[in-house]
């Protein structure tokens, strides 16, 4: 069957951090112009997989193949969870733009026109286009985590990897954010991978769903893995699925005895 | 402007060359301090100049330059700190911490030995708190040759410098070697320093390599011109610093001077605590601007 390639394959890895196993067979893809969520619960191990996928988190079993060598070739983006950023730090958004394209090379060559052209394309793309000359330091959270995309995004990666770029963001900007990052696949043509632990900002947009419990991942089309038997299968007990209103809420630690129920999911309309 | 230079100031050569090698080691400890400040690795170069000392000393002891003394006392003082792990703020402290403590003792002891033998009485004092005015042109060539290496290793080391300090992870992910940075770093910072505790006193080289970038970085945007900030306000603090210590021997009827490390460090707190005003102030009309 033909689609979109392949950009990256996790093959059945194992990580383990300090004696501890993190994860535990995982595998999943990711094709080019998917949007992918990462799903899990604070711990789950969304961090360490992503990590792991950079190559910056070593797996003790497995293995991650990127046929196109993407991420040898530098064509993967990616925006941490946590950049701590002094109000001091001498630099304007533009010029930190600037270092996620030329930010590996030694030596001090001077930026082209074709780069800061570069830079300000990307700051259009995350509607960030005002923010070029302000002090990186003393940006709001919003206006960083734009910044932090188009930093990302201006080498043109083929993958653009975000750690919880939602955390800490009130509702509307949280959809402000999640909308932005759609127009932008579509604008960039990157395939993108959000990990989150709300899965209901991302349901109007995600391809594909990579939910990640009790060290264990379940990825497929959303309506096939956020299911009452998949995530009590991925939870090892029972697991409720409730959709309301177009929200879906899982349940875990209900009162329900047995391993996995064999009823249907909670459906409410 | 005899009322800020004395008559004869620079005529003595001691004072030319005291301030041709303290402008010169302002300069390179104000570019490489700039990152010591943004990384937060304060410490460790306070640690540093401390370990400096114990090289410093021991090539006293053991008759041997002390310029060398200083340069690789603390490079050693460097080595032993990355070898021991420096990858988080904890850790790195808790190394820093542990190199700090060991060459404090090595210090101790060689200060001692010195002590024990009265034709070194002076060494003690110019170990702890520079000797500027008894830098020797040979020596002042040594600085400068090493410290334009400095900074021509800090220039190629550049953005990836900086961008393992805004972003280790995001540096990391974009191929960024970032440990072999750090460690490259922390060797220029070990140089640096030791250069600078030859100059104005191991005790108080932390204040060329901390101060003017810190003052620097309140007032800075772009990082070319906070850079040139840092610079100037090294280079001024050495100057003032140096014409005043100069100058103090004229304001007292004991006729003695003001130790130079003392003027250069005062005037170096007087640039930071004006520029963190001056940062205030301009933050205030800017929310009274918004508003």
């Amino acid at each position: 069957m033909s689609g979109p390639a392949t950009i990256v394959d996790v093959r059945g890895v194992d990580v383990e951090l300090e004696g501890r196993r993190i994860l535990t067979d995982v595998n999943f893809n990711v094709r080019a112009g998917e949007f992918a969520g990462l799903i899990g619960s604070n711990g789950a191990g969304k961090t360490t997989l992503l990590r792991m996928m950079l190559g910056l988190v070593q797996p003790a079993r497995g293995e991650v193949v990127w046929p196109n060598n993407a991420r040898e070739q530098r064509r993967v983006g990616y925006v941490p969870q946590k950049v701590a950023l002094d109000v001091d730090v001498p630099l304007r958004v533009r010029d930190f733009v600037a270092l996620g394209d030329d930010g590996h090379r030694y030596g001090l060559r001077r930026r082209t026109q074709q780069t800061w052209d570069r830079v300000q394309e990307v700051l259009d793309a995350v509607e960030a286009s005002d923010l070029g000359e302000r002090r990186i330091g003393a940006l709001s959270g919003g206006e960083l985590q734009r910044v932090l995309m188009a930093h990302a995004l201006v080498s043109s990666p083929e993958l653009l990897l975000l750690d919880e770029p939602l955390a800490n963001l009130d509702p509307g900007a949280t959809e402000d954010i999640v909308t932005l990052l759609a127009r932008v696949r579509e604008r960039e043509h990157v395939a993108i991978l959000l990990s989150a632990h709300d899965i209901n900002a991302l349901l109007g947009v995600m391809d594909r769903v990579i939910y990640i419990a009790n060290a264990h991942v379940a990825s497929g089309p959303t309506d096939e893995v956020v299911r009452h038997d998949v995530l009590s299968r991925l939870y090892g007990h029972h697991v409720d699925v409730v959709r309301v209103h177009g929200r879906v809420l899982v349940v875990t630690g209900a009162t329900s005895e047995g391993p996995v129920p064999e009823h249907p999911d909670l459906v409410v309309e | 402007m005899h009322w800020l230079f004395e008559p004869g100031i620079w005529s003595n050569p001691a004072v030319r060359t005291g301030v041709g090698v303290g402008m010169v080691v302002a300069v390179v400890s104000a570019l490489v301090g700039l990152f010591t400040v943004m990384r937060s690795q304060s410490f460790a170069g306070h640690a540093l100049a401390d370990v400096a000392t114990a090289g410093g000393a021991g090539a006293g002891v053991f008759g041997f330059s002390p310029l060398a003394g200083f340069v690789v006392g603390s490079l050693a003082g460097a080595s032993a700190m990355e070898a021991i792990g420096v990858e988080r703020v904890r850790q790195r402290d808790v190394a820093t911490g542990v190199v700090l403590g060991g060459a404090t003792g090595l210090s101790a002891l060689f200060l001692y030995l010195i002590t024990l033998n009265t034709s070194n009485a002076g060494s003690t004092q110019s170990i702890l708190f520079g000797s500027l005015f008894s830098v020797s042109n040979s020596s002042f060539l040594v600085i400068t040759v090493v410290s334009v290496a400095v900074c021509l290793a800090l220039a190629a080391l550049g953005r990836p410098l900086l961008f393992a300090s805004v972003s280790p992870d995001a540096a990391r992910a974009r191929g960024v070697a970032v440990r072999r940075v750090a460690l490259g770093y922390t060797l220029l910072m070990a140089v640096t320093v030791g250069l600078s505790a030859v100059v104005i006193g191991s005790v108080l080289s932390t204040a060329l390599l901390i101060g003017p970038p810190a003052a620097a970085l309140r007032l800075g945007r772009r990082l070319g011109a906070t850079l040139a900030l840092a610079a100037a306000l090294g280079v001024g603090a050495v100057g003032f610093g140096v014409v005043a210590s100069y100058d103090s021997f004229y304001w007292w009827p004991s006729h003695r001077a003001l130790p130079v490390s003392f003027c250069v460090v005062t005037l170096v707190v007087v640039e930071v605590v004006t520029a963190n005003v001056v940062a205030r102030v301009w933050a205030r009309r800017g929310a009274n601007a918004r508003a």
